[in-house]
């Protein structure tokens, strides 16, 4: 019994990580149709932010909580300004002028930082289920997970400026017509994604290790989980980061690490011949 | 086009290629001469991307898995049978039924242009985690050890055919590399002459108007990515022949730099992308020299510039600034 809540733990767990991770590229695919393929050096970014200011002395859950999203929100829009904005519509090529940017930001962040490892250990200890123990911080992940998830669900949903959000991604020269400015809208849309991008990585970096090159593990995942799950940007997301978490996850406890990984890309090879639209392309259409 | 032409363009690059391959040997030094064979052979690659991308108008993010395919293939195939002969049609072959399945599923499945990018993306990435994964001595295909992260390094060079005994010294390694560069090119040249050449650029230009005319957009699309899978397998070879295959072939930085020479070389030209992988390996080994200046952040920059001032690429930018007299029909 013990070891089903444990492997149950490590799947809700690697679920949690892949919609964390997933989420800021969802957020700025959905809305705005852009591929930000930068956003594994956002969540570098963050990372780095919330370990530089840890060690200048700031307390390690504002660190990460506070300081990570709102550095990284500020470069997007800093980066929306300079780059994206002169590339809306062009899809393919704001994907190669992204992945530019994601190289040139391994790069300085090489320059500056050098290419060691940090790192800080998780914050919160472990505990045991029976025979097993588990990381307390796998449960903090998956209940920031929730969290997350759940206040970007009720934002859109309820709030006024969600219903803008939702009215420029449906239409935006109606919007535009009803006095909305859509590049206000994509513009914060974009930095409230690399926001969301930046927590990720501060999130992430406990277990990942901070390398400027980390961004590279999580770019293909989330970029894969983001076009599996389709154009409806937070049930798909949902329900791609949980079917591939669950294979990758299972994948990994009945053969290694890297063969988990294989299976879950093999298995969003086979869902996109069947589902070429992603998964919400046919199931949950209707939804946000 | 005039009919007059492609002869003049064909021989003005045969010109370049042999004197190439008469001066550069004494010119360079050994190390040089064999960093230029790498140029040569990702030219290549550059070139492979420049037929499926600039004229088939199919973004592959994964053209890296058909080089480390190539590679790797050439390599195993050489060591089990002791001489490289029948190593060349395998590194050739091998991809291009990789690139054949891959298509097959791709383009009869009619993914669209986003989601095609994210399944070469990660074909690329599985081979890359699994030829990582193969380090220990029960991954081995015969006699050939896959060797994990370290790769194969003891890729055997080309043979005379059917003269095992007597590896080519590297001034014909640069010779049969800068051939196979203009193999391709004509090659390349030729079918975009040819009927086949011209129904790609036709989908190109208007998928759905080709299909309308009574086209098999499919299996065109499919011709032409095979075609790009098995000279990005050559491309393999000639590069495994001067260094050695390891996983980094198969790695994100080469995909992602085939697609920045294409681009920065010139999207639907074939020489552009040539030139534009070979100026800029140049360039990121003279920036590797550079202590303070990391040679991915120039690589980037430049990609990011490329893209917003010009997105045409370098070759075009040039001939449209040198001249217009020639305007109809491009530099290709």
């Amino acid at each position: 019994m013990d070891i089903v809540f444990a492997v149950g733990l490590q799947v809700l767990s690697g679920v949690a990580t892949l919609l964390i991770t997933s989420l800021g590229l969802a957020i700025i695919f959905g809305m705005m149709r852009v591929i930000n393929l930068a956003h594994g050096e956002f969540l570098m970014l963050g990372a780095y932010a919330a370990i530089l200011s840890a060690r200048a002395g700031l307390n390690i859950w504002i660190a990460m909580l506070v300081v990570a999203p709102l550095v990284v929100g500020g470069i997007g829009l800093v980066i929306e300004r300079l780059i994206i904005r002169r590339l809306y519509g062009r899809m393919v090529d704001t994907m190669l002028a992204t992945w530019g940017l994601s190289l040139a930001l391994i790069g300085a962040v090489t320059m500056i930082f050098g290419n060691t490892v940090a790192g800080f250990s998780a914050p919160l200890g472990s505990f045991a289920i029976g025979s097993f123990t588990a990381s307390a911080y796998a449960l903090f992940l998956i209940a920031a997970a929730i969290v997350l998830f759940g206040g970007i669900w009720a934002l859109l949903r309820f709030t006024p400026a969600g219903l803008i959000a939702r009215g420029t991604m449906q239409n935006a020269e109606m919007a535009s017509a009803l006095g909305v400015s859509p590049d206000r809208v994509y513009a914060v849309t974009f930095a409230a994604g690399s926001a969301v991008s930046g927590l990720a990585g501060a999130l992430i970096a406990p277990f990942s290790g901070v390398v400027p090159t980390m961004g590279a593990a999580f770019i293909a995942k989330s970029f894969i989980t983001v076009i599996t799950g389709g154009a409806a940007m937070l049930a798909g997301t949902f329900s791609a980061s949980g079917l591939l978490g669950t294979v990758a996850t299972l994948g990994t406890f009945a053969t290694t690490p890297v063969f988990g990984e294989v299976m879950m890309l093999v298995v969003a090879i086979v869902l996109l011949r069947l589902l070429p639209q992603g998964i919400t392309g046919r199931f949950f259409r209707r939804s946000l | 086009m005039s009919g007059i032409r492609l002869p003049i363009e064909l021989a003005a690059a045969s010109f370049v290629a042999f004197a190439a391959i008469l001066v550069l040997p004494h010119v360079l030094e050994l190390f040089a001469l064999i960093n230029a064979t790498v140029y040569v052979s990702l030219a290549v690659l550059a070139l492979s991307l420049a037929l499926v991308w600039g004229f088939g108008g199919i973004l592959c993010f994964g053209q890296a898995a058909f080089f480390g395919l190539g590679g790797y293939s050439y390599a195993v195939a050489a060591i089990n049978f002791g001489d490289t002969t029948y190593a060349v049609p395998v590194a050739i072959g091998v991809p291009a039924l990789v690139a054949a399945a891959l298509g097959y599923v791709m383009f009869y499945g009619r993914i669209s242009d986003v989601y095609m990018g994210a399944i070469t993306l990660t074909l690329t990435l599985i081979l890359f985690n699994f030829v990582n994964s193969t380090a220990g001595d029960q991954w081995r295909v015969g006699a050939a050890p896959l060797g994990g992260f370290n790769g194969i390094p003891s890729t055997p060079p080309l043979n005379l055919p059917g003269d095992p005994g007597n590896p080519l010294p590297p001034e014909w390694i640069f010779a049969i590399a800068v051939v196979s560069l203009l193999i391709c090119y004509i090659l390349a040249k030729l079918i975009l002459r040819a009927r086949f050449g011209r129904v790609i650029v036709a989908i190109r230009e208007n998928e759905r108007r080709a299909e309308l005319l009574g086209y098999d957009v499919r299996a065109y699309k499919l011709g032409i990515f095979v075609i790009g899978g098995a000279m990005a397998g050559l491309s393999g070879l000639l590069f495994a022949n001067c260094v050695f295959v390891s996983p980094t072939m198969f790695s994100l930085f080469y995909s992602g730099q085939i697609i920045i020479w294409v681009m920065v070389g010139g999207l639907g030209t074939l020489v552009g992308p040539v030139i534009g992988a070979i100026l800029l390996n140049l360039l990121t080994t003279w920036a590797g020299t550079l202590p303070e200046i990391n040679p991915s952040l120039i690589l980037g920059a430049i990609l990011v510039l490329a893209v917003l001032v010009m997105p045409r690429g370098m070759l075009p930018s040039l001939a449209t600034m040198l001249g217009r007299f020639r305007v109809a029909g491009g530099v290709t």
